[in-house]
């Protein structure tokens, strides 16, 4: 494994809101990203419509999971594609490193995909003696920073443009007219990597959406190298999570209406390719050998689980730009694959609450989350279900539990309510000046470390109505 | 004309404790729309925190005696609450969904449970109670109203018939405040960042209020702003339709 910080969340999230660079960068493109996403799905007449049929979609496949699994092995197999199913993580990387070696390549050329993220794919690789390239630019950027992704979909959103413009002086020895701006670094980019796909004899893929009736995979990319990755290599392995299947190609064209609007704003993604096989007899392009491997890695446990919905994810990535609390402390503070909202019912979900605790708990469950899905998940009800199940296997502090214990005890009896109230309210009122308090004990100093909390009134509301209706006021008389 | 002459009011604990006012002043203004207030006594806390938690044996002990209490009477019950209204009105059902007794009282008491809001403009038709006030009013949107609720264009149609106040538009208004219950205090630096963000937007926009239909928001926002110096105010919608205290 390699962690992207072996601190704990909350010393992350500090960090990350202590970065005044990272901030005013966050707060920038999630703004900028929404207002594009909010026009993409503007433009599409019948957007909710067509939400509610993505979704069901989703639903209905996940329903019939081994149903469309079994349909697409037969279908690619059919094609002369292989198909692997890993179970593990560990599974997955063995088969494509014994790939490599049995057929002796030397060099992969990659395009973006979560799932290798997902499986440390890159390392095994390396470690196998293999040279591995990402050609998506913001992974290609990743790489040579020796970084991680904070975005499923802008992996570099926590970099600004002079970031990378050091980068590539540093790690490529760059001039500075090759830095000078955007198109300047991003031609330096294509130069750089042209001779590497002419000279890889591996590809490697992600797989946006596996199509069961057809045996087709759907690659999604807006830089075209996806293409190159999977037609210039003698072998095409394609990485897909098990659950990233469409029954067929309408189906397929239903949930690319609101995948690129999602993500981008795009109507549609600038690549959006639909491979069916590997190249067949007479043709003149396209890998000798299809690969795919399908990866398992704790989906069909959560798919048996509360929080089987989250599989419907689309990876569009609006979730992490409408929250409120990934613009404030980015991907990186998550420490997983999957950041944001999404990430944090997917992570747990995945690889249980043992490492992984703190992030359903990292939300306000203000539901912005929810409101922009594209395939409306709903992503605030399994974090509380997370965090249901986080308090069963005893992982919230105790200083909540035994708090929300006496507090139900008080709150069942009304005449204690009624007297923990007014000491309740004779403590604050004690402690308050001018009748706001500055600083509370314990866990409460968190509340008071940037605001003041309201003195409890000296009169409650209950004590108030009391003496305006008087024992034995009979409904509608004006005391 | 009300169709509805008697109502329930769950004040919440959080106005019954910190928020006085905004209860007197939301009983005020049903009463003047004709409307008979019960507000029974031994109402306490309607479970969410527990609930958000995962507590989720403390949360229903909490939703079944407010249940009881709520059930007594079938007249409708209004809450001066997006956050409580959404716990009562979508939350119950699926935490009690197991209970023999409890899931269908559940269900019969969030189907006649109302935020107070919508109540007056869904329920009863009504957007101008004959108010008026002075100053800058913006509205900030609290999150579980607005996507629970869709309490969305209620509360600015009642704001919008308040006699001799200036409504200004709030950036970001949808967007949290940063409280989240105990998520203010667990993860106090997330929260106050969020906060930070959410007040710069409050002093730019002008107003010298903010109206809002949660209290536990307003509690946030005014005990930012009370931190920064402002003088700014945070006041529930009911504050604004009933101002002053008559009780």
């Amino acid at each position: 494994m390699n962690p992207i910080s072996p601190l704990p969340f909350l010393r992350r999230a500090e960090d990350a809101l202590g970065n005044a660079h990272l901030n005013s960068t966050l707060r920038r493109v999630t703004t900028r990203i929404q207002d594009s996403r909010n026009a993409g799905l503007d433009r599409l007449p019948g957007a909710d419509d067509w939400r509610d049929h993505a979704r069901a979609v989703r639903a209905h496949t996940l329903a019939h999971l081994d149903r469309y699994l079994d349909q697409f092995v037969t279908n690619v197999e059919a094609l002369g594609g292989h198909v692997y199913f890993a179970r593990t993580a560990q599974d997955a990387v063995d088969y494509v490193t014994d790939l490599a070696k049995a057929r002796g390549l030397k060099k992969a050329v990659k395009s973006k995909s979560m799932i290798s993220e997902e499986i440390h794919l890159n390392d095994h690789l390396e470690r196998a003696g293999l040279a591995v390239v990402e050609t998506d630019l913001g992974e290609w950027v990743v790489q040579l920073a020796q970084d991680h992704p904070s975005h499923v979909i802008m992996p570099i959103i926590h970099k600004s443009a002079s970031d990378v413009a050091d980068l590539f002086r540093r790690t490529l020895g760059a001039t500075d007219a090759e830095v000078a701006d955007v198109p300047a670094m991003t031609k330096l980019a294509r130069e750089r990597l042209r001779p590497e796909f002419l000279t890889a004899d591996l590809g490697i893929s992600g797989v946006n959406f596996g199509v069961a009736d057809t045996g087709s995979i759907c690659i999604c990319t807006n830089e075209g190298n996806g293409r190159l990755v999977t037609t210039l290599p003698r072998v095409h392995v394609a990485m897909m999570g098990i659950e990233r299947l469409v029954p067929d190609i309408p189906s397929l064209g239903t949930v690319l209406q609101v995948l690129a609007r999602s993500a981008t704003g795009q109507n549609l993604t600038v690549y959006t390719n639909v491979i069916t096989g590997p190249r067949r007899t007479g043709e003149a392009d396209g890998p000798e050998e299809l690969h795919v491997v399908l990866v398992d890695n704790g989906r069909t446990k959560v798919l048996g689980s509360t929080e089987a919905e989250i599989l419907y994810c689309i990876r569009c990535g609006a979730c992490l730009n409408a929250c409120p609390v990934y613009q404030q402390i980015g991907g990186h503070a998550y420490a997983s694959v999957y950041p944001g909202p999404v990430g944090a019912v997917l992570t747990p979900a995945l690889w249980g609450q043992q490492d992984w605790a703190d992030l359903p708990h990292a939300s306000s469950l203000c539901g912005a989350c929810r409101e922009v899905c594209p395939v409306r998940i709903d992503i605030p009800r399994m974090l509380l279900n997370l965090r249901a199940k986080g308090a069963s296997e005893g992982r919230t502090p105790s200083y909540i539990t035994q708090g929300l214990a006496m507090f139900r005890r008080v709150a069942t009896h009304p005449w204690l309510f009624g007297v923990a109230g007014k000491m309740a309210a004779l403590g604050s009122r004690a402690i308050a000046k001018n009748g706001w308090i500055s600083r509370m004990p314990g866990p409460l100093a968190g509340w008071t470390q940037s605001r003041d909390f309201p003195a409890m009134a000296s009169e409650s509301f209950q004590d108030r109505w009391k003496k305006r209706t008087p024992r034995g006021h009979k409904p509608g008389e004006t005391p | 004309m009300p169709r509805i002459p008697r109502v329930q009011l769950l004040v919440t604990c959080l106005v019954d404790r910190l928020f006085p006012d905004t209860g007197m002043a939301a009983v005020r203004v049903l009463e003047k729309l004709g409307l008979e207030v019960d507000c029974p006594a031994t109402q306490t806390c309607c479970g969410q925190p527990a609930f958000n938690a995962g507590s989720l044996d403390d949360a229903r002990a909490m939703a079944r005696h407010t249940i009881d209490v709520f059930s007594a009477s079938p007249a409708p019950v209004v809450i001066p609450s997006g956050s409580c209204g959404d716990m009562v009105i979508h939350q119950y059902a699926g935490l009690l969904a197991d209970d023999p007794v409890y899931a269908a009282r559940a269900k019969a008491l969030a189907a006649r449970t109302y935020e107070f809001t919508r109540f007056l403009v869904d329920e009863l038709g009504v957007t101008d109670v004959g108010a008026t006030g002075t100053g800058t009013v913006a509205y900030h949107a609290c999150c579980h109203g607005l996507r629970g609720l869709d309490v969305r264009d209620q509360p600015v149609a009642l704001l919008d018939h308040i006699g001799g106040i200036v409504r200004t538009p709030l950036a970001e208004h949808d967007v949290c405040c940063g409280f989240g219950g105990l998520f203010a205090v667990k993860m106090a630096d997330i929260s106050s960042a969020m906060l930070a963000r959410k007040l710069e937007c409050i002093e730019r926009c002008g107003a010298t209020t903010i109206a809002v239909t949660d209290v536990s928001c307003a509690m946030h926002m005014a005990g930012g702003l009370h931190r920064r110096g402002s003088t700014i105010a945070v006041k529930h919608v009911a504050d604004l339709l009933a101002p002053g205290d008559a009780s």
